[in-house]
């Protein structure tokens, strides 16, 4: 059914008031809501406790297995182990699983982790997991591997010695233990 | 000598006021938005809701590199935002902030505010031409067919008052309305003086190029324009004049509309006079904000279906509906 030019004229006008007169009231109404803003640097969201947002570990944990670093798919952990010496105990963790290695480094590249969470499920003590931390911003990107080796460069360097002199020592005993065996064949051994 | 002075005093004072003003409606008009999308808006510079935002805003474009365009009409590219200035600064020279606080109380006032409020028109059109670039030509001429639709409703509902009150000079038309609300113009004839106004303030959004109408300066589909090619300081002249225009006609309907520096209501006449006039202005330069931000921008074809199949003939029934309701009731 065709309406008049006249009829639709009004009904045309009176929509457009009315749809305006709709819209003004609803800004108006938010006009006086609180903003949903957070003001970020003055104040912040708290994180829920056992939120997942960045990986760390717990040091003392850490029996240096490496099945963190083989799990994770883009090679994000990078572990460099030694093992300790018979007479040197290292204790145990706290599920009792004895500690055989020296960790003398654990890293983990921030920059390269995609935060899939693999390498959580390897450990078998529960050394790795996430913590609620979102700010890693960094100013320079090297920043962005986290050290979570405790030791020092010292003490990382007096444990290689002693290894290096524990091996020496063995490879010596070992070569004069040979010697006294069979003396022709060192010669030919040594370069 | 004392006359001298004194004008001299009063042109300084209102540009002062004019920039005054341009810097407190930039601030306000950001946080009436923010509010309006349940946001904050400017919060760190200044301290308290970052009231030196726009100051801040207004050095940086004073200090920034002045560029034009190699392939601009020098002149007039210089030349524009000045004459877009000069035509929204002359319109204050009519507009009575109070009983003995008017520039020049000129007989023909309202004739001469639409003429001169009209030259805005001629430095958009300058820029959009001068800068020799297609969106600022597009803006500058969408600019004027927005000017010959919406500038006929404005004229024919701005004789509305200078019907009821028989004089086109801005003070003795507040003079007229004084003594109450009841005696505002917008009051008057029922509902012609209400239509006269509501047609005014409609048309004045197009006049201030702002949303709904502000296709001249569309960003979405002309980057900004007629000011695209604009930067720096020229770029804040454009800016400023565009908001002194935003007083400009919200002062013009308060003047007309209602009531000017008059106070609504007898005993609160102890209140100054230019502080009424800056209340209701305000309060309709609130109203264009709070349009601004409510509503969306019209096509151009809607734009000229608006001005001249709504307003204009509206504005005409009206205005022969209040100047035979003058000859037979009032």
């Amino acid at each position: 059914m065709r309406t008049s030019l006249s009829e639709n004229y009004f009904k045309q006008l009176w929509r457009g008031v009315s749809s305006t007169l709709i819209g003004m009231r609803v800004t108006f109404g938010h006009l006086f809501k609180p903003a949903v803003t957070l003001q970020y640097p003055h104040e912040r969201w708290t994180m829920p406790e056992r939120a997942r947002l960045r990986i760390a570990m717990t040091y003392s944990e850490c029996t240096g297995c490496g099945a963190c670093a083989r799990a994770c798919p883009v090679d994000v952990i990078s572990i460099e182990t030694l093992k300790a010496p018979a007479d040197e105990d290292l204790g145990v963790t706290k599920n009792g699983t004895k500690k055989r290695l020296h960790v003398l480094k654990f890293d983990v590249d921030n920059a390269k982790c995609i935060y899939c969470g693999l390498c959580i499920p390897p450990c078998p003590t529960e050394a790795i997991h996430f913590v609620p931390d979102y700010e890693a911003m960094q100013r320079k990107r090297g920043n962005l591997i986290y050290h979570f080796s405790i030791l020092s460069v010292a003490e990382v360097d007096a444990i290689r010695r002693r290894d290096q002199e524990a091996k020496a020592a063995a490879a010596k005993a070992k070569s004069s233990e040979a010697a006294t065996v069979n003396p022709s064949s060192t010669k030919t051994d040594e370069p | 000598m004392l006359a001298t002075l004194l004008t001299v005093a009063y042109l300084v004072g209102t540009i002062s006021f004019v920039f005054l003003f341009a810097l407190f409606a930039v601030w306000f008009e950001r946080k009436v938005s923010a509010w309006m999308q349940d946001r904050l808006g400017p919060m760190e510079t200044g301290g308290f809701q970052g009231w030196l935002q726009t100051i801040a805003d207004a050095v940086k474009l004073l200090l920034k590199e002045d560029i034009v365009p190699g392939k601009a009409d020098h002149p007039l590219f210089r030349l524009a935002p000045y004459i877009v200035f000069v035509g929204t600064l002359g319109a204050f020279a009519v507009i009575p902030f109070g009983a003995a606080l008017v520039g020049s109380d000129l007989n023909i006032g309202l004739y001469y505010v639409i003429a001169i409020s009209s030259l805005v028109v001629i430095g958009i059109l300058m820029a959009g031409w001068s800068s020799n670039n297609k969106w600022s030509l597009y803006g500058a001429m969408r600019s004027a067919a927005q000017i010959v639709s919406y500038e006929v409703p404005i004229g024919l509902s701005l004789l509305v008052p200078a019907v009821i009150a028989g004089t086109l000079s801005m003070q003795s038309l507040v003079v007229s309305q004084d003594g109450g609300f009841w005696n505002w113009n917008f009051l008057k004839a029922p509902p012609f003086g209400l239509l006269a106004f509501i047609i005014y303030f409609w048309a004045s959004v197009a006049e201030v190029n702002r949303v709904p109408f502000d296709i001249p300066e569309g960003e979405s589909e002309l980057v900004a324009g007629y000011a695209t090619e604009y930067s720096g300081m020229r770029y804040a002249m454009f800016f400023l004049s565009e908001y002194a225009n935003l007083f400009v006609v919200s002062a013009i309907a308060a003047t007309l509309f209602l009531g000017g520096w008059s106070a609504p209501l007898a005993f609160l006449k102890f209140i100054p006079g230019p502080i009424w006039f800056l209340l209701k202005s305000m309060a309709l330069v609130f109203m264009q904000m709070w349009l601004r931000w409510t509503l969306p921008r019209l096509r151009v074809d809607q734009l000229m279906g608006v001005c001249w199949k709504v307003f204009l003939p509206i504005s005409f029934v009206n205005l022969l509906a209040v100047s035979f309701w003058m000859l037979w009731v009032g």
